[in-house]
């Protein structure tokens, strides 16, 4: 596209940028966000957004101040700061630090129950010949978000995306250049879909899905074939996928946002009202369903009809 | 019964006719009957006129009671304007038909001078000698030198195009009313103070008197009054009766607006934001503050500054004081105002008066679309003040309809004209300039014609016997004092001879006046009373037409003309002519529901065959309100599937039914359109711009129209990059000469929908890179392409967003966006189209965009299509009807039905958009591929 852009058309046929990241085109059956809505009404990087209730929020800025701690326990089992926190129900929490550890805890004895701390190691197992760069910037590394179910947590790791079984205690699916840049904020939907915002300036949205696979069937290639996944100028095969009991899980990517000209922040999904996201270049976007949205449209339209008097 | 003048009208155009039949020696059957003077000019709609004068110009005369009637100024001011036209003598018979029977002085039985608020008369003259005629608005000024304070003044708009001023009678009252008004407000303002610099003279003159008086008592110890003494006293009295007088009369004066605001249809002048800033201080204000006053002003309003004067005894003689300039009559604030006023009138009505009545008739239609006329029209017309088109000429095309819309019209509050609708009927009153005429025909005429123009023919008697002593002829074709409320009786009097005078009167009827003797008066009247059985019952004798060759015809043509001679032997065929006039009227009515189509058959003899359409359009009337909420629920929407045919739709599409698919066909737009037998064809070649801000507009079109039928040639992807234009998906023009995309732009700009009313999203010239709020607002983006880093960065925005832009690189000539499958597109824009004019095509492309639009409103507001019928319905159910609805009944295909999917959402925001707030700008988009075309 680019090229096409700066060539003057002369190359169509480079519209697919070389990059490691899986991309998707522009026809995005599954993405239901078909239109959008810019609210411009911040000076400075919107950070953080908080859900007040089914469809309010209120945003925070660089310019607002900050927030006030309550009780401060210090643990200190990571090696480094401790970049994300979650509690997963209860009893348990989870936290990520700047150097890759994700760390399980037990919320009412403030114990260890596991960790995690090689996220790249145990991905590049399948297929270690493509991995190019060994050594990695603990930014890459970095547990930036974490997001959990009952069962898995989702963690935001570097430009990758990793889900972790809390049941196996292991990386289940994974995604390892999810986006272009770092993986900000993820939330797990509850539709199995899970959204990631990065500072690419895009969103992503994925799909958990798992498949039963022939224990006898060769790993990666006759995945790939059979789900036609990407096409074959597309370098897609990013997915991790793990076996166990012959289940795969695997994020399948199915839509992107495409909106923001610097770091996505954060977001908030509302259910079917739609998706809010805030950005550093000091924007808001609502993703809403277009379809939806026009009937909403044409519903107010005959209200107003009627209440007029014109019906 | 022909009589002298008709024989020479008719004898004259054979000769002219003969001169050139002679010289094709052509078998009869090729003859074609060739226009009899197309030697003259190139257009042979143009009338032959004898008019001297090159185009329409205002002429404001005064009747000074020094030198009688003069011409004061033209607007334009240019000498070549009224050419040899003699505009004395023009002044002289406008004047001569002044109103002004008013008595200004001393009335009987009352002790002061009271000043006469005289309304303003409006009358339509025509001078067939000269070619011209004139619509003549009277009024009178306050000059306090001046005989009975009065100073009468007229205002008239000349041209050579009868039709042109009865059709326009109604706009033109109204904005000569407004200049009038104006001059009028400044005059009174200029005379009260006048009046207060006279009465500070009197004061003075009151006291050096009355000194006088005391010194000479004092030093009389004789006991007796000196002749001298008595002198003196005689003369403090007369100039403390003059005080009171003139005190008397500022009272008056000043009271003034407030007495005449009582009065419904009084149509104080207000200055307009747009003439003038200032003018919305108070008068007061403007007096005092106003920089561009010349000295002598500021002397009048500085009152306290004034150094009172002694007024001698005996007033100047008449003749030899110098009478005030115009300007000095009013505030020179004021008259500047008159004179923008005046040049806005002149710009308004300049041109063909068809061109007039096409742009009246599609402003008012398009006024009434208010849902959906935001989308393509012109965002400058939307801001146009509605009272204007509110009442529009209501001349309909049939009789009854018209009667009918007056009934239904109640009286308007705020019309300068206070009757709602008026409806040319020609009436015939021979005024006799000439003193020995005017007795043996008068007695003639019908009773009450001459009861009802009574107080015309008063005044015009007593002007014209002494002032015209030659056998000239003078028409009075109107005049607004015979509309006035008191003769509803009367009306009955004025014959309709033809309900609408533009479909009614032929060429050779306009011709007529070249008789010879006789004024001939065309009134304006009011038609409550008027019912087609009216006229034919009462007063045919005063009727009377030429005989015409081809009656059969069933034209609607009058020639109204004065010979009670031989009334009684025309009274049967105005009969026949009448019925045969309402019989069409009454076809017209049912054939064409829209008012715009077009009457074949009253094509004129000449041109009939050639599909000319020689009528005129009509001036529009407004038709009922309300038309959106009756439309939702009509049976279209309603119907069972298979209701309504595609084919049936488009004939009740509002404005784009049979009219558009006849004339917009490409073979004949070009050569044709509606071309009246006005003479100002040929007069008047200036673009004739229907309103001042749409001049630059008309320009802007006829260039766009222009560019985009070159692109539309140029590009073989014209299609697809229409469609992303039509379809709401933002298109990039991409290129690194700014001329040749801001053309390109240019161009597209025709097919960008507007998404409120505000202007179009179109940005012809970008060079940073875009943001996705630019997609939001701009629809049509002209980008710069450079070679720097900054280009660089330009280009990866833009592909960053390319999922929500086309993109048509102008410099390589490709473009990238959306796949176009439908139909639409390809009538909007062929390739192989014979239009040749860029306006041409603009009008082409509002034509089909507009029967889009229409496609777009049933699809918004058919309540089925978007509601389920019932509380059970799944969605899916009311999704695929309206899939149904779009695909099967609204005839689209393929992608066509996005393009009314857009339109209809930008319909809906912009219905349930809050008064208060904007529209919110969205952005709707499709993940749909976009594919590269190349030339």
């Amino acid at each position: 596209m680019l090229r096409w852009l700066i060539g003057g058309g002369r190359e169509p046929q480079g519209l697919a940028e070389k990059s490691s990241v899986q991309t998707i085109g522009e026809e995005q059956v599954q993405n239901p966000y078909t239109e959008l809505l810019v609210l411009k009404g911040h000076q400075d990087i919107v950070r953080f957004l908080v859900q007040i209730d089914d469809c309010r929020l209120i945003a925070s800025s660089d310019k607002s101040e900050g927030w006030s701690i309550l009780e401060v326990k210090r643990l200190v089992d990571h090696q480094d700061n401790i970049l994300s926190l979650i509690s997963v129900n209860d009893l348990t929490f989870v936290t990520g630090s700047h150097v890759g550890e994700l760390i399980v805890w037990d919320a009412l004895d403030w114990t260890k129950q596991t960790s995690e701390c090689s996220f790249w190691d145990s991905s590049v197992q399948p297929d270690a010949q493509t991995e190019i760069r060994l050594f990695q910037s603990p930014n890459e590394t970095s547990v930036r978000h974490l997001a959990s179910d009952e069962e898995n947590v989702y963690a935001a790791v570097g430009k990758g995306i990793y889900v972790y079984n809390l049941q196996m205690k292991r990386v289940i699916a994974c995604q390892r250049n999810a986006h272009d840049s770092s993986v900000l904020h993820i939330e797990m939907l509850p539709n199995r879909q899970l959204i990631s915002c990065s500072e690419d300036g895009s969103v992503r949205i994925w799909e958990l899905r798992e498949k039963q696979q022939m224990p006898a069937e060769p790993v990666p290639t006759g995945f790939f074939n059979m789900w036609g996944f990407g096409r074959a100028n597309k370098q897609a095969n990013q997915t991790k996928k793990v076996q166990e009991n012959a289940r795969i899980h695997f994020l399948e990517l199915v839509g992107d946002l495409i909106g923001h000209s610097s770091a996505v922040q954060m977001f908030l999904y509302f259910s079917e009202l739609g998706l809010v996201t805030c950005s550093a270049d000091h924007l808001i976007i609502l993703w809403k369903d277009g379809e939806r949205e026009s009937r909403l449209r044409s519903l107010t339209l005959f209200q107003k009809l009627a209440q007029n008097g014109d019906l | 019964m022909i009589s002298a003048p008709d024989v020479v009208a008719f004898t004259r155009e054979e000769e002219l006719g003969d001169e050139l039949y002679r010289e094709p020696p052509l078998p009869e059957e090729y003859s074609v009957p060739l226009f009899p003077f197309a030697g003259h000019g190139a257009n042979p709609w143009a009338k032959v006129s004898s008019s001297k004068f090159s185009r329409d110009f205002i002429l404001i005369s005064e009747f000074s009671e020094q030198v009688g009637p003069q011409p004061l100024l033209t607007i334009p001011d240019d000498a070549k304007v009224p050419g040899s036209f003699d505009l004395n003598y023009f002044s002289l018979r406008i004047m001569s038909v002044d109103y002004q029977a008013s008595f200004v002085g001393h009335p009987p039985g009352c002790a002061y001078p009271k000043l006469n608020f005289v309304e303003d008369s409006k009358v339509v003259l025509g001078d067939s000698k000269e070619g011209a005629f004139a619509y003549v608005h009277h009024l009178t000024l306050y000059d306090l030198e001046a005989r009975g304070f009065v100073r009468p003044f007229c205002m008239a708009y000349i041209s050579a195009d009868e039709h042109k001023i009865m059709q326009q009678f109604q706009e033109l009252s109204a904005e000569f009313s407004k200049a009038s008004e104006c001059l009028k407000t400044g005059n009174r303002k200029a005379f009260a103070s006048e009046l207060e610099k006279k009465l500070k003279d009197l004061d003075y003159t009151r006291t050096v008197l009355h000194n006088e008086t005391e010194i000479q008592k004092k030093a009389n110890d004789k006991g007796y009054y000196t002749t001298q003494a008595i002198e003196k006293a005689n003369e403090l009295a007369s100039v403390e009766k003059s005080i009171i007088e003139h005190q008397d009369l500022l009272k008056q004066i000043r009271s003034y607006p407030y007495r005449k605001l009582k009065e419904s249809d009084f149509h104080a002048y207000e200055p307009e934001g747009t003439l003038d800033q200032a003018g919305t201080s108070s008068e007061q204000d403007l007096a005092t503050s106003d920089p561009a006053e010349p000295g002598e002003m500021h002397l009048y309003s500085r009152l306290p500054s004034y150094t009172p004067k002694l007024i001698k005894a005996k007033p100047a003689k008449c003749f030899d004081k110098k009478l005030k300039t115009l300007e000095e009559l009013c505030d020179i604030y004021f008259f500047n105002q008159t004179l923008d006023q005046l040049h806005h009138i002149e710009r308004t009505f300049r041109g063909d008066v068809c061109y007039l009545l096409t742009n009246q008739i599609s402003r008012a239609l398009l006024k009434q679309q208010s849902v959906t006329n935001f989308l393509f029209e012109d965002v400058s017309f939307l801001e146009e003040k509605a009272p204007e088109n509110q009442y529009r000429g209501c001349q309909g095309l049939s009789q009854d309809a018209a009667d009918r819309k007056c009934s239904e019209e109640s009286p308007a509050p705020k019309v300068v004209i206070s009757l709602g609708s008026y409806k040319s009927s020609v009436e015939c009153v021979p005024i006799k300039m000439e003193q020995d005429m005017g007795d043996p025909q008068e007695p003639s005429m019908t009773e009450s014609i001459t009861f009802e123009h009574q107080e015309n023919l008063d005044y015009l008697d007593a002007d014209l016997k002494g002032s015209i002593s030659s056998g000239e002829s003078i028409e009075v074709l109107g005049t607004e004092k015979s509309a006035s409320g008191l003769m509803k009786s009367e009306s009955q009097a004025s014959l309709p001879i033809s309900p609408s005078p533009q479909v009614g009167r032929s060429k050779v009827g306009s011709r007529r006046t070249v008789s010879e003797d006789s004024i001939e008066v065309l009134s304006t009247c009011p038609s409550e009373s008027l019912i087609p059985e009216d006229f034919k019952a009462s007063y045919p004798s005063a009727i009377n037409e030429e005989p015409y060759v081809d009656d059969e015809e069933g034209g609607l043509r009058f020639t109204p003309r004065l010979n009670p001679d031989n009334a009684d032997e025309q009274e049967d065929v105005s009969n026949q002519e009448n019925l045969a006039q309402i019989d069409s009227a009454c076809c017209i009515g049912k054939e064409s529901p829209s008012f715009l189509e077009p009457l074949p058959g009253l094509g004129q003899k000449q041109c009939d065959e050639d599909g000319v359409v020689r009528i005129p359009p009509q001036p529009y009337r407004q038709a009922e309100q309300g038309l959106h909420g009756s439309l939702v629920g009509s049976p279209p929407c309603d119907g069972a599937p298979g209701g309504l045919l595609p084919h049936e739709l488009d004939s009740r599409c509002p404005t784009a039914g049979r009219e558009v698919s006849r004339t917009s066909l490409d073979e004949c737009s070009d050569s044709t359109s509606y071309i009246s037998s006005a003479a100002s064809t040929c007069s008047d070649r200036t673009p004739s711009p229907a309103h001042p801000v749409c001049l630059t507009n008309e320009r802007h079109k006829k260039k766009a129209g222009q560019n985009a039928l070159r692109f539309i040639r140029q590009y073989p992807f014209a299609h697809p990059a229409i469609y992303s234009l039509l379809s709401g998906r933002t298109l990039v023009v991409l290129g690194e000469d700014e001329a040749i995309v801001k053309k390109l732009v240019t161009a597209l700009s025709i097919f960008v929908p507007n998404c409120g009313a505000y202007a179009k999203p179109v940005k012809h010239w970008v060079t940073s890179p875009l943001h996705v709020v630019d997609f939001q607002k701009w629809k049509l983006i002209g980008l710069q392409r450079t070679v720097s880093p900054a280009g660089v960065g330009v280009l990866h925005a833009l592909s960053r967003y390319s999922r929500y832009v086309s993109i048509l690189d102008a410099d390589s000539k490709t473009l990238r966006c959306p796949l176009y499958k439908g139909t639409v597109v390809a009538r909007l824009a062929d390739h192989r189209t014979q239009i040749k004019r860029g306006s041409t095509y603009y009008m082409h492309v509002q034509s089909v965009l507009t029967q889009l639009c229409s496609k777009a409103f049933l699809f918004t507001f058919c309540h089925h299509l978007h509601l389920p019928i019932s509380e059970r319905e799944p969605e899916e159910s009311v999704v695929n009807r309206r899939m149904n609805f779009l695909k099967l009944h609204l005839g689209l295909a393929n992608e066509d039905v996005k393009i009314v999917q857009y339109l209809a959402e930008l319909l809906k925001l912009q219905y349930i958009q809050e008064p208060g707030q904007g529209a919110n700008p969205l952005l709707r988009f499709d993940y749909v591929p976009s594919f590269l075309y190349k030339i």
